[in-house]
């Protein structure tokens, strides 16, 4: 038995398609980044080394909006975080305490996650336009005619109308990670707390709350990350021209450099800028979490 | 004791109160989230004179069916899904052929490198799509592979491998080693236990990472912008992306495409869905 597991080169050949998938296309890719990032290279012909005169134009460069851009996906990590991820826990924890009805109510939240972003970007489109928008005509009809307006294409409110139904959208899929969370706490400690008199805030603030820590954490690092990378849906609802772009992302500067640009050592930079983002959220937000984790434990010896 | 049952049906009825208004928020909720599928199956009815003369959210007054017809003939949206489809199925089998073979050697052969290896493969949960877009595309445009399957079914295979282990890890673990050792005395080698013994009882696996994988690759946008833009390998979204943004636009048909490209996923979310729901808890939750 241990002579058949044990053969070097049957290890080598399992492995093989997985790593030189995983190898090829997402590990080496990320050095050529890297490399490219310091070249000005349009794909084709030589490459001219330029150091870090990529980074140094991203970021003192008014025309690539690059600050923008960052202070933006910032902003939709902020609405993620304390908009999205409370109403998904809120769902997860009324579902989640066994009603009538959970399971249809779950699925429904669920859909729009599966929905594709092309349609849910056209139905806002429909709702935000001007002129026979859902917005706007709801708004003449109740006779506050001042109050609609050009809801993307005015700088004031841009930002906000194309923020909400990203937020909106994946409140599903949250909330979905933290029912199956909610779901996996033992009965048992949900009744001994309700017996001792807890309320049901009480059962979920001292019971449930601190059992799906794991999860809220993982929540939270999918809704950073995920807010770093969100391109489709404001893609389609502001188009992929970030220059008078309220709403621009650093994904959408990534494609219009390096695609539609041909600058391919610029697209490259801001490619690796937003892995080394996605990573350092990824490790600050396990920091806090393990931080909180521990100061619970000493205070408990304590 | 009269004051006290006062104030037990007090206490139940400030219950009842609370349900209710739970309820209202989780009906409120429902009806928010069920409106893009009302919304896009009655645009797909109307036309553009109805679409402009303010109806967008209520019933067509003229129901067109002729608009599905019209997607189907003009729209070209037959042929973008048939290569949603053949991407999402070549995907699904490289993922699934690399990811069982690699969950074997992870969790069966005996290596010194293999928990190092696990990790190295988990990297890929965090790494974003877009990390490798730049070098990727200009590898493929030198390999002319641009406008074609393979420059989105390889990228989406190596994208949805590091979930795919994890979740294949966890039910090949949970598969008793004495079937190895049984099959082994039998006589199999290591090739019959992998393929006749191990990879039937990871059927569940198979579905689990299937699902997954079809979700992730049906619906997305920025690699398939960017890599088949031209010529007839369009996938779904990106077809009808170009469909929405053409000059004078058919709004009608275009609910139509929008519809057909929706509804077979959510008829088969219907049927799933504990599946389909499964199937995405199963990552996050191990990971």
């Amino acid at each position: 038995m241990k002579k058949i597991y044990s053969s070097k080169w049957k290890i080598a050949l399992f492995m093989a398609p997985a790593l030189i998938l995983f190898v090829g296309i997402l590990v080496a890719p990320i050095f050529m980044s890297a490399y490219y990032s310091f070249f000005n290279f349009k794909g084709f012909g030589a490459k001219t080394f330029v150091g870090l005169d990529n980074y140094k134009e991203l970021f003192t460069s008014e025309r690539l909006r690059f600050w923008k851009a960052l202070g933006n996906c910032c902003l939709l990590a902020v609405l993620s975080v304390f908009i999205q991820l409370p109403i998904s826990l809120f769902f997860a924890l009324v579902l989640g305490k066994g009603r009538k009805g959970e399971r249809g109510f779950l699925s429904i939240f669920f859909m729009p996650v599966l929905i594709s972003t092309i349609v849910i970007g056209q139905l806002w489109l429909k709702i935000y336009n001007p002129e026979y928008g859902i917005l706007n005509t709801a708004l003449r009809a109740l006779g506050l005619e001042s109050w609609t307006r050009i809801w993307l294409g005015d700088p004031k409110t841009a930002l906000i109308a194309a923020f909400i139904p990203t937020v909106w959208q994946f409140v599903g899929y949250h909330m979905l990670l933290l029912y199956a969370g909610v779901k996996s706490v033992p009965t048992e400690y949900r009744e001994a707390a309700m017996i001792d008199g807890a309320s049901e805030a009480k059962v979920n603030r001292y019971i449930v709350l601190p059992y799906i820590k794991p999860i809220l954490r993982i929540s939270t690092i999918f809704a950073v990350t995920g807010s770093f990378k969100s391109f489709d849906l404001i893609y389609v609802l502001m188009g992929g021209e970030p220059g008078n772009n309220p709403a621009v992302v650093p994904t959408i500067l990534l494609i219009n450099q390096g695609f539609d640009g041909g600058r391919y050592g610029m697209g490259s930079a801001i490619a690796l800028l937003l892995i080394i983002l996605c990573f350092a959220a990824a490790i600050l937000i396990n920091a806090i979490f393990r931080d909180r984790e521990t100061v619970s434990k000493k205070r408990k010896r304590g | 004791m009269a004051k006290k049952e006062v104030s037990i049906s007090s206490l139940k009825a400030r219950k009842t109160v609370k349900e209710t208004i739970l309820y209202v928020i989780l009906g409120i909720w429902a009806l928010v989230n069920l409106f893009p599928i009302y919304w896009m199956f009655t645009f797909s009815l109307k036309s553009n004179a109805e679409i402009y003369g303010g109806n967008v959210a209520g019933l067509p007054n003229e129901w067109l069916w002729s608009n599905y017809a019209k997607a189907l003939k003009t729209g070209n949206v037959f042929l973008y899904y048939f290569n949603s489809t053949l991407v999402a199925v070549a995907t699904i089998v490289i993922v699934m052929l690399a990811a069982l073979m690699a969950t074997f050697a992870l969790t069966r052969f005996i290596w010194k490198g293999r928990k190092t290896m696990n990790s190295f493969l988990m990297l890929g949960l965090t790494i974003p799509i877009h990390a490798s877009i730049v070098p990727v595309f200009i590898i493929i445009s030198k390999l002319h592979l641009v406008d074609t399957y393979i420059a989105l079914i390889v990228p989406y295979a190596a994208f949805s491998l590091a979930m795919a282990v994890l979740i294949c890890t966890g039910f090949m673990e949970g598969i008793p080693i004495e079937l190895d050792e049984a099959a082994c005395i039998d006589g199999c080698g290591t090739f019959r236990i992998f393929f006749q013994i191990i990879v039937p009882l990871m059927k569940p696996a198979v579905a689990t990472v299937s699902i997954y994988t079809l979700l992730q690759c049906w619906n997305e946008l920025m690699f398939a912008t960017i890599f088949v833009n031209g010529g007839s390998h369009k996938t779904l979204p990106v077809g009808i992306k170009d469909l929405t943004g053409q000059h004078l636009t058919n709004w009608g048909p275009v609910g139509a495409a929008l519809v057909m490209a929706t509804f077979p996923l959510l008829i088969f979310y219907i049927f799933f869905s504990k599946k389909i729901q499964d199937s995405f808890i199963a990552g996050a939750i191990k990971g």
